[in-house]
């Protein structure tokens, strides 16, 4: 009897204990993927704030900035922390990893604009973005390892599955807390010097701190303690973690075989798609958000559920599925987007109203005399709620007598020719309720892939290497699969769109952005199918 | 299987270099057409992208060669065998 309730109570201790190595763990993770995401959310003010105002030159900063951050910098985080994650352990590593990442996001919400220091304004924030990008590449490999070597037996892929909502999590934070200080403030507020752009990066500063704290408490990984208490860690992990034909191959494998196909399924559901709805089918700035908000909450707990299943069927087929699954319905996803929000399949228009007529005189160019504006703005509302803004600008230039273009101010306006080109008109669309939810329903079966590939990956790369150069061997082909194959989802997707416009077709195909992401996936899932083996990994504590 | 393992390994290794020579054009081409304001800007794209890249061409490459030698007919079930 006694014997039964110490056992029972046994069980209880071991399960509260996994569940703060759980919370300790993902909380620190959720706040470096906020923390690297606010810096892309806020791109556009900070190229603003930061850079000059010369068009080349901020360009070539900015590329530098968010190139070098996800490419580079992220696997070369990955090999240096990894390395010291396999020499001095788990803990210390990841905990090293949170203090830069914090540390470095709260200073860029403090680095003075480019008006007031000039050009150190541009390369603090360059250095401070690329030790993000080198936390960022630290961090995730410490924690799933260190997950994954506190969990019972035959429950990897579930406890490891709460890590994996954390970068989910950390893209719904960031967009949250956008979105709350944004809509408080106002647009001017927000975007001014010291506005409220700046606050979700002091707001960093408090979750690290309490994300340290609860860190601090914990204790080493036993399988890492076990290791050096018998001397037998590793003392070159690079080295034979890829100096070690028979560990590189299983690298490799990792790579092409998982990673990259869940890299590119990842950013394809969670930033092309939002990207997707807010600059081809036109949604407004705060809907488009929402509507990714609420897919991403709706879709969170399947991380959790594809873990647990992962344990009971292997994580290999989940992992494929999803892949799958993206491959064939990527197309008709986004086709769909288009024809949701597409006006020429609207009828029922139920209003058509001026809601900002032009000036009665057009308004002079301040920086070009000789151009005049007209601007309108019309609003046409449907049936179903939807209401698409059309904002119309009408440049004119001015003529003389002669013909000859001359500023506008300068002229009796009696005698002003005017020659209009196309006017320039800007769309932005808010959907009614029931589109609302078609788009969102659509997000949510994206994300859900990304659930199924992303929820098992942890449990899956932990177990195919050694605990001694776990650390090292994972993090790599992680962050070169969701770094660069997941992180030029958006700019090769831009690039293959720009090979189909056509003089014919001067918008392109919007849709053929796809053919990379879906291309990649079908690669990894043939040689996934092909070369990975369905076993789960009973120990890992070798 | 083991047959199929063997063959997609050369296709591959054919699929690295190809994907290189890609690049490369491709790079070539944008850097070529780009406006003169923004060819710097370009050139350091595609520089970051070519220094990325080549190392994961050889990676894959890699990865077909020990493919096509049937290296993968087994797949290691404990670290002993790493």
């Amino acid at each position: 009897m006694i014997t039964g309730k110490l056992i029972a109570m046994n069980a209880e201790n071991k399960q509260s204990s996994i569940a703060f190595v759980i919370g300790a763990s993902s909380v620190g993770t959720l706040i470096e993927w906020y923390d690297f995401y606010i810096f892309g959310m806020l791109a556009t003010i900070l190229s603003k704030q930061f850079f000059p105002a010369e068009a080349g030159t901020a360009a070539l900063l900015s590329t530098l900035a968010i190139f070098a951050a996800g490419f580079i910098v992220r696997p070369f985080g990955a090999l240096v922390f990894g390395r010291l994650g396999d020499l001095i352990g788990r803990k210390h590593t990841f905990l090293l990893t949170l203090v830069i990442m914090g540390g470095s996001t709260f200073a860029i919400g403090l680095v003075p604009g480019f008006k007031t220091i000039g050009w150190a304004a541009p390369i603090l924030v360059l250095v401070l973005r690329l030790l993000q990008g080198l936390a960022l590449g630290g961090e995730y490999g410490g924690a799933a390892t260190y997950v994954a070597e506190h969990a019972p037996k035959g429950q990897r892929g579930f406890w490891t599955s709460w890590i994996q909502t954390t970068a989910t999590l950390g893209l719904f934070l960031a967009l949250g807390v956008i979105i709350l200080i944004r809509s408080n403030q106002g647009v001017d507020k927000f975007s001014a010097e010291w506005g409220g752009w700046r606050y979700p990066f002091w707001i960093s500063i408090l979750l690290v701190g309490v994300s340290v704290l609860i860190r601090m408490r914990m204790s080493e990984s036993p399988m890492f303690s076990k290791l050096k208490s018998e001397g037998k860690t590793s003392a070159n992990p690079l080295k034979e973690s890829f100096g070690n034909k028979a560990n590189f191959k299983m690298v490799l494998l990792a790579l092409f075989g998982a990673v990259m196909g869940q890299g590119v399924v990842w950013y394809t559901g969670q930033f092309y798609a939002q990207s997707f709805i807010e600059t081809v089918c036109k949604i407004d700035f705060v809907q488009s958000r929402n509507m990714m908000l609420v897919a991403i909450l709706m879709a969170t707990p399947c991380f959790v559920l594809f873990g647990w299943l992962s344990d009971k069927v292997g994580r290999k087929w989940i992992m494929l599925l999803g892949m799958l699954l993206a491959i064939c319905t990527y197309r008709p996803i986004y086709k769909e987007f288009i024809a949701i929000t597409s006006a020429a399949n609207r009828a029922n228009v139920v209003d058509y109203r001026v809601t900002k007529a032009g000036p009665l005189m057009p308004l002079v160019d301040v920086k070009d005399k000789h151009k005049m504006y007209i601007r309108q703005v019309i609003d046409t509302v449907y049936l179903d709620g939807s209401v698409f803004k059309y904002t119309i600008t009408d440049t004119l230039i001015g003529f003389n007598e002669l013909g000859v273009n001359r500023p506008i101010n300068l002229i009796n306006p009696t005698l002003i020719k005017y020659k209009s080109p196309k006017p320039n008109v800007v769309i932005e669309k808010t959907m009614g309720r029931s589109a609302t939810w078609d788009m969102i329903w659509l997000i949510f079966i994206q994300i859900v892939y990304v659930t199924m590939v992303y929820g098992p990956i942890a449990a899956f790369l932990v177990e195919m290497f050694p605990t001694k150069i776990r650390y090292t061997s994972m993090s790599l082909p992680y962050h070169i699969g969701n770094g660069v194959f997941g992180g030029l989802v958006p700019f090769l997707g831009t690039l293959i769109v720009e090979f189909t416009k056509t003089t014919a077709q001067p918008a392109g195909d919007v849709l053929a952005g796809l053919w990379y992401p879906i291309g990649v996936a079908t690669v990894c899932l043939v040689i996934g199918a092909i070369y990975l083996t369905n076993k789960i990994d009973k120990n890992v504590m070798d | 299987m083991n047959k199929i393992k063997k063959i997609l390994g050369f296709v591959w290794m054919a699929l690295a270099p190809a994907i290189i020579c890609f690049l490369v054009y491709e790079a070539f081409a944008k850097i070529g057409t780009a406006k003169p304001t923004e060819k710097a800007n370009t050139i350091l794209q595609w520089v970051i992208i070519l220094i990325i890249f080549t190392p994961i061409s050889i990676g894959f490459f890699l990865f077909g060669k020990y493919a096509s030698s049937n290296e993968y007919a087994h797949l290691p079930e404990s670290s002993e065998e790493l």
